[in-house]
């Protein structure tokens, strides 16, 4: 699957530049009574970095936890509105969810490995989903993802023991392989490097760049350098709403609005 | 004077020092009561304690000082214990991860807890009486089945709330790690939770079968008691505590002191299976998140 991908990938890219991933129609949410995101109209670029900016509270991250619907893990929450994936609702009732997260993988703020071995953690996902038929299959797999994270010359003598027993930094490459081994076509990223230290930053900043040609990446990120850094398309939110959404390029040469311009020039 | 002298004679010091003082008391108190206990057992059963008593069932005249030693009852307390520990895990695993992943904190949630909370308070006795009008509707007879429900009976609640308690410090991002991969809430529970807690939900399982192996009353009704050793789940059988509890009601002192040294087989057997599965569950511990 990934394989064919990587082929098809040049060509796509060069078809679908604007063709939209993600679409988002009238979003609303709610969390009780507060309303946290406030008519959201916008669209993600297939097989680009998006990054969502924006001051701390403006409703960044639970823009991003509406694509994967983990916001409803909050209790007391509402949402009336559209997320189309491909063009289809996520919302809609016929959607089994586990069937989103699969093609919507996340990366955490701070890397979460599973309480068992670096191995046993690549192999999880994609032993929920069915998705290999034998060990070797696995095993194949395993150093596959670990490879395609950067990880697997550090831990391939040590694939059995603890995912804990690995630094933070490579624990959170060890959760980017197993968020690729189940397959997923987007990855979205909550602020994933404010928990690493410099290096593993640049780390995991690499390897999203290296794959941005395979999968739509979404990247919630406060730091504007990184965003300069990662983006293709930018999304500028303030207090629940989206200020402004386009290209890096124009967004963060020619801002259109005075907020965003604000906030770029380090105002706020 | 310099100006970081500590004013001893000041309220808030005395206080402190009063306070450690009360607690340091309370601690060699109860310190003091557990080797106690041990020094008891241990002086006045060990004498006793034979190789007989450990390989052999009673002989005739056995409670009145004759030969033979308590196996069948070692044998029937680690049946019974054994047993309803099990048949306990089988129900209390599936509840308290009912718990933790469906029903959280809800009003059900709370009801389940409280109903739990107060089965963990009821006397073994008012079980074993349970239990013996329960085999009089059934027609059942005295047996180690009756006595392994009924144990399961008192260790349930036991288990399921200490579980619970462990189970609701999952770590919530380690739940959404799994989440996030289009795992199942079921998925998350039997795969995640369980691995991640095992020491916790080990120790919760030590617990009742703690509980279990030292119950005299419940089983006095039901699993009666008998000098031989079971062998069928329908024959009735002897337990630990019973034999204790015959043999220091007995008027000779041979026999009594052979209830100190069945006290001490007793706790052996505790202390052993606690360290044993301390051991494990620190071998387990080996890939939980911390």
């Amino acid at each position: 699957m990934l394989f064919e991908m990587q082929e098809q990938a040049p060509a796509l890219q060069k078809e679908n530049k604007m063709t939209p991933h993600i679409q988002v129609k009238n979003l609303n949410v709610y969390y009780g009574k507060q309303q946290a995101l406030k008519n959201i109209n916008i669209e993600i670029p297939k097989n680009q970095i998006t990054t969502i900016m924006g001051p701390s509270g403006c409703g960044k991250t639970t823009l991003l936890k509406t694509f994967n619907r983990f916001f409803e893990l909050t209790e007391n929450t509402q949402l009336t509105g559209e997320v189309l994936v491909d063009g289809q609702n996520i919302y809609s009732p016929d959607v089994d969810v586990t069937e989103v997260r699969k093609v919507v993988g996340l990366l955490a703020q701070r890397p979460t490995p599973l309480p068992m071995s670096i191995y046993d953690n690549i192999v999880y996902g994609m032993q929920i989903h069915k998705m290999k038929k034998d060990r070797s299959e696995y095993k194949t797999a395993v150093k596959h993802y670990l490879e395609v994270a950067g990880l697997w010359e550090e831990v391939q003598s040590r694939l059995h023991e603890p995912a804990t027993s690995l630094s933070i930094g490579q624990q959170q490459r060890l959760c980017l392989a197993r968020g690729l081994a189940v397959e997923p076509e987007i990855i979205l990223g909550d602020e994933p490097t404010s928990a690493l230290d410099p290096i593993s930053s640049q780390h995991i900043e690499g390897r999203l760049i290296d794959l941005k040609d395979q999968y739509t990446t979404v990247i919630v990120t406060h730091t504007l350098r990184q965003a300069k850094r990662l983006a293709d398309y930018v999304i500028y939110m303030y207090l629940g709403e989206v200020i402004e959404a386009g290209p890096a390029k124009e967004v963060f040469s020619n801002p259109k609005h005075e907020r965003t311009k604000q906030y770029l020039e380090g105002l706020f | 004077m310099s100006l970081f002298t500590k004013k001893h004679w000041q309220r808030r010091h005395l206080t402190e020092t009063f306070m450690k003082f009360i607690m340091r008391v309370s601690l060699a108190i109860v310190a003091s009561a557990l080797g106690l206990i041990l020094w008891i057992v241990i002086v006045r059963g060990f004498p006793s304690l034979s190789w007989d008593m450990v390989t052999k069932i009673p002989e005739g005249g056995y409670y009145m000082g004759k030969g033979g030693g308590i196996l069948n009852a070692i044998i029937g307390s680690a049946y019974l214990a054994t047993g309803g520990t099990l048949l306990a895990i089988l129900f209390s695993v599936p509840i308290a991860l009912y718990l933790k992943t469906y029903l959280g904190d809800s009003k059900w949630g709370q009801y389940v807890r409280l109903s739990l909370d107060v089965l963990w308070g009821i006397p073994s006795i008012v079980y074993g009486a349970f239990g013996f009008a329960l085999m009089i509707i059934l027609g059942m007879r005295a047996s180690l089945l009756a006595g392994i429900i009924i144990l399961a009976f008192i260790e349930l609640p036991i288990m399921t709330r200490a579980m619970d308690e462990v189970i609701r410090r999952m770590p919530t991002d380690l739940e959404h790690a799994a989440l996030a991969l289009g795992s199942t809430k079921f998925e998350v529970a039997l795969r995640v939770v369980t691995r991640q807690m095992l020491p916790g939900i080990t120790t919760a399982i030590l617990l009742g079968f703690g509980r279990g192996i030292g119950d005299a009353a419940s089983v006095l009704f039901t699993a009666g008691y008998t000098d031989r050793i079971p062998s069928s789940l329908m024959n009735p059988t002897a337990s630990l505590p019973l034999a204790v509890f015959f043999q220091l009601g007995s008027p000779y002192p041979e026999v009594q002191e052979r209830g100190y040294a069945a006290a001490l087989i007793l706790t052996i057997i505790v202390l052993a299976v606690s360290l044993g599965s301390r051991w494990l569950s620190s071998r387990l511990n080996r890939y939980t998140v911390k």
